[in-house]
């Protein structure tokens, strides 16, 4: 069955997201971060920074809220239980810390077939509230046996 | 600062993940999929069981590049390819070759791999120096 390419450019509505301290913290000890910004309020000010830093790959976290409905809209015929992460891209600007509130629109960028699998590429663009642009991701996720 | 000179090796991150580190990482990031989670769960879809989750092995990735280069908004951008399947209880090891250095940028070559398995392979990293 090929794959339904139709919802190719559309948009989906913003999320907003509020970033907060214990948040921030909670996702660095996951990671292993070790760098105290991320986990401590008074190194993060002592190093300069306005509040406890965001590791870059917290945009997973604030991005989360707008690239999850893209791939349960039925209009793109996912097949969510056939599905893996095939790659990841982000591109960074200002860091997030604590206290930032997140805006993501997440569109579809791209979807084709190749080989029996499905790729669909998802966008997402992510600024704060002050209108600077934190991240860009940009979401691989292949479907196997389109 | 690591010593970021074409060709140079960055400092390798060498982590284990435990038993219960895919329940924590689904808390903080909000990914609850079971097949990270749920041993039975995972062993019904054909897995060998849980397996971790591909943006916690590139959040490794990452923090290779950001303890090279010294601070957090010194990584630009990164690229990766998630390939076969990372597992609990196993090292991951994080090593990564600075490919080239031009206009103030350090382009950065990084794979992950876990018994000899790359998980995450071809991953591009861009640092400012």
């Amino acid at each position: 069955m090929p794959v339904n390419t139709k919802a190719i450019g559309k948009t989906y509505e913003p999320a907003l997201y509020a970033v907060g301290r214990e948040k921030i913290r909670e996702y660095a000890r996951a990671v292993g971060e070790t760098n105290p910004v991320h986990l401590d309020l008074d190194a993060a000010r002592a190093a300069g920074y306005a509040d406890v830093v965001a590791p870059p790959m917290f945009a997973v976290v604030y991005s989360a809220p707008a690239v999850g409905p893209p791939i349960f809209d039925p209009e793109l015929e996912l097949n969510f239980t056939m599905m893996v992460h095939g790659g990841q891209e982000f591109e960074w600007g200002p860091l997030v810390v604590a206290g930032d509130e997140i805006t993501t629109t997440a569109s579809v960028k791209d979807i084709s077939e190749r080989d029996g699998r499905g790729y669909y590429v998802f966008e997402s663009i992510s600024t704060n509230q002050r209108g600077e642009q934190v991240c860009r991701g940009t979401w691989t996720n292949i479907v196997r046996g389109v | 600062m690591a010593n970021l000179e074409a060709g140079s090796k960055i400092p390798e991150v060498r982590v284990t993940p435990d038993k219960y580190l895919t329940a924590r990482y689904a808390g903080a990031s909000g990914d609850f999929n079971p097949i990270h989670i749920d041993e039975e769960f995972a062993r019904a879809v054909g897995l060998p069981g849980r397996i971790l989750h591909g943006l916690w092995t590139m959040a490794q990735v990452a923090r290779a590049q950001t303890e090279a280069a010294g601070a957090p908004e010194r990584l630009k951008r990164l690229k990766v390819q998630f390939r076969g399947m990372g597992l609990p209880e196993q090292e991951v090891v994080v090593s990564g070759t600075v490919r080239e250095v031009a206009d103030g940028r350090a382009i950065v070559d990084t794979v992950a791999e876990q018994s000899g398995n790359q998980i995450i392979r071809n991953a591009e990293a861009e640092l400012a120096l």
